[in-house]
């Protein structure tokens, strides 16, 4: 594929597409000012549960987005020459995924006026003090990363420093943002060591997911046809993915289960908690890991065109039921200070608590999706960031050989 | 063209006397402000000598009063109206207990235990959640963002985030919506050398508030004699507030 033969996305789904997603932000801002002049109460948060939607697409988003830049470590830091003409898209979609995910926190705090108050005022004994440092320092590496991949006569030492960089700092915002609730002690959901490595295990196959079905998508638009074996490696990987995943959180809640003291709260969402059983068997396991498994690697069902991509956007539905399972879930269980004893109070002590996202919430989730979007989109239009794989170069690295 | 030359240098002076006369006006009030902060004494800080505790007779705190809890809403003008009970302030709560093997039941007030240690201070990523010299943990207001990450944190349940704007608040107790805020021991009151309001509204005196680094304070010497327990001593978080009888 040379340059020429290269049709750029300057089409009218182009535009309706960029006027959707500055929509959908713009509808997320508007929902935020709004929330900000008349106070939380137009959310179905409370003080129980004060984490509500927009936070698990927040973190679900930020987690994803280190594993969106995961296709370039494997073209740069690991030189697969396959991922090699993926890196820009790649880092382009670590950059939107952190920015929308980073909106959707910090337009649902209680007063996201004080934006400049959590830039200047920064505890760094604090997880989310910490992350509000990694994260933007995440965005600068993931710009150079897109900088040093365009820039052909580059420092080779400038070059794998910045990649190297990269790839640690991926590790670190990862695990700072799994940190935010493994460190929490007070909770029976949280307080593990294990969440930060399950949080890197996932963003690895919700990273994957999510920059294949955007190169699905920028594919079709462009005419572009993916070499069937490459599709057979990013498939294989992406399997891969979800089963490090799967590994993690098996491991995550046999050791849960191995303190007596969790195993109500274990019960609680893998059994009998309503919605959390529901979201983590249907929706994690069946939905997010036991089918796109099957449609992967069941050769009938793997052949199908389409099955890839149809995979990938199982792996996100699963991935934001698993989350919405570990924000959630761990506030409604109520917290027990006094253990052997019935508990109540006026505050809902000792009480499971509900939580349903209002209408207010929903458009701010869906809304920081949409900044992401559009984000990603733009970028697109303005750089050519449209992966084209050189059949050359791909032959003599051993690619098309099998 | 000779008029201008002239006339220049009176129109640079009179600008330049206009500027100076406009920044000596934008000036003066900072360097009053600067002059009257200079003459006024600051007033002493809380001091590390003391720490500010409270121990709670369960015994004595009887089912269904809640005379503590209305006086911490009237003392800190806790009275905004929320559409939904579960986004409703609560700085001190009544917790009824009954033990499961025994059926024995208990009543006590939960407030925030002011932890040596406290999980909010060492997560709020603004430093709005800090311990004073003395003890006392508080929220500074003007710095809380409202992430809530210190009511995930806190092992007693014992911060509210406010859902509404107020009204109608005390001067000495500032609040404010979408902010993080918990039980100050009625800082207001103690620094004027008084009780926090909900030890003196208790009718059975099952409160006892007072310095836990003075041997000879009330507090202290009780402790000595009674036994007490921490709320979630595994967390070892060195509370500053006991219980008796439970």
């Amino acid at each position: 594929m040379t340059n020429e033969q290269f049709k750029p996305a300057d089409s009218p789904v182009f535009y309706v597409a960029l006027i959707l997603g500055m929509l959908a932000s713009g509808v997320a801002v508007w929902d935020a000012l709004h929330v900000a002049e008349h106070g939380l109460q137009l959310t179905n948060m409370n003080n129980q549960v004060f984490w509500g939607m927009p936070h698990v697409f927040g973190i679900f988003m930020i987690v994803a987005a280190s594993g969106a830049v995961n296709v370039a470590t494997i073209g740069t830091v690991f030189g697969k020459e396959a991922y090699r003409p993926r890196v820009r898209l790649s880092a382009l979609l670590g950059i939107a995924l952190v920015a929308g995910g980073l909106a959707a926190i910090m337009l649902d705090l209680g007063r996201p006026d004080r934006l400049t108050v959590a830039m200047t005022n920064i505890n760094l004994k604090s997880t989310f003090g910490r992350n509000s440092i990694i994260y933007p320092v995440f965005i600068l590496l993931a710009g150079l990363t897109i900088w040093v991949a365009m820039d052909r006569g580059i420092n080779k030492f400038f070059y794998k420093s910045v990649n190297l960089a990269t790839l640690f700092w991926r590790l670190i915002m990862t695990m700072g943002t799994g940190s935010i609730f493994g460190y929490i002690v007070a909770r029976q959901a949280y307080h593990s060591a294990l969440l930060p490595a399950l949080f890197i295990a996932m963003s690895l196959a919700w990273g994957m997911a999510i920059f294949l079905i955007a190169q699905t998508i920028i594919y079709a638009r462009n005419n572009i046809e993916l070499h069937p074996q490459l599709r057979t490696r990013f498939k294989n990987l992406l399997g891969i993915f979800i089963g490090a995943g799967l590994f993690f959180v098996l491991v995550l809640h046999l050791v849960a289960t191995y303190y007596a003291k969790n195993l109500d709260y274990e019960y609680f969402i893998l059994f009998n908690g309503g919605v959390f059983p529901q979201l983590f068997w249907g929706g994690y396991f069946v939905l997010g890991t036991v089918l796109p498994l099957l449609l992967l690697y069941v050769p009938g069902l793997s052949a199908i065109r389409g099955s890839v991509t149809a995979a990938a956007i199982m792996v996100l539905l699963g991935g934001l039921s698993l989350m919405y399972v570990i924000v959630i879930s761990g506030q409604v269980y109520p917290m027990d200070m006094f253990p052997g004893m019935q508990v109540s109070s006026s505050f809902f002590d000792g009480m499971i608590d509900t939580y349903t996202p209002s209408l207010s919430e929903i458009l701010l989730s869906l809304g920081s999706v949409g900044i992401a979007f559009t984000i990603a989109l733009a970028g697109l239009r303005v750089f050519d960031f449209v992966p084209r794989d050189d059949t050359a170069k791909l032959q003599s690295a051993g690619y098309l050989n099998d | 063209m000779s008029e201008h030359k002239e006339t220049s240098p009176s129109r640079r002076v009179f600008l330049g006397a206009a500027g100076a006369g406009l920044g000596a006006l934008a000036l003066a009030p900072g360097l009053q402000l600067i002059e009257i902060s200079q003459a006024s004494t600051p007033a002493p800080g809380a001091s590390s000598k003391v720490r500010w505790g409270m121990l709670i007779d369960s015994t004595k705190c009887a089912k269904g009063c809640d005379a503590c809890v209305t006086a911490c809403n009237t003392e800190n003008a806790i009275n905004e109206t929320v559409r939904d009970p579960r986004q409703g302030a609560q700085w001190i709560r009544k917790i009824d207990l009954k033990d499961l093997k025994t059926g024995r039941e208990h009543s006590l007030p939960m407030l925030c235990q002011h932890c040596a240690h406290p999980p909010c201070v060492d997560v709020c990523p603004t430093g709005a959640s800090m311990k004073r010299a003395d003890g006392i943990v508080l929220v500074d207001r003007h710095r809380c963002i409202g992430c809530r990450y210190c009511m995930l944190a806190c092992p007693y349940k014992a911060r509210s985030l406010v859902f509404t704007p107020l009204t109608e608040q005390n001067p000495e107790v500032p609040r404010g919506k979408g902010c993080v805020e918990s039980c100050t021991f009625c800082v207001q009151r103690v620094d004027k050398g008084l009780q926090p309001a909900c030890v003196d509204a208790c009718p059975e005196g099952a409160m006892t508030f007072g310095d836990l680094n003075d041997r000879n304070s009330a507090i202290s010497q009780r402790l000595a004699r009674v036994n007490s327990r921490e709320v979630r001593a595994d967390l070892k978080l060195d509370l500053g507030v006991r219980y008796e009888g439970i």
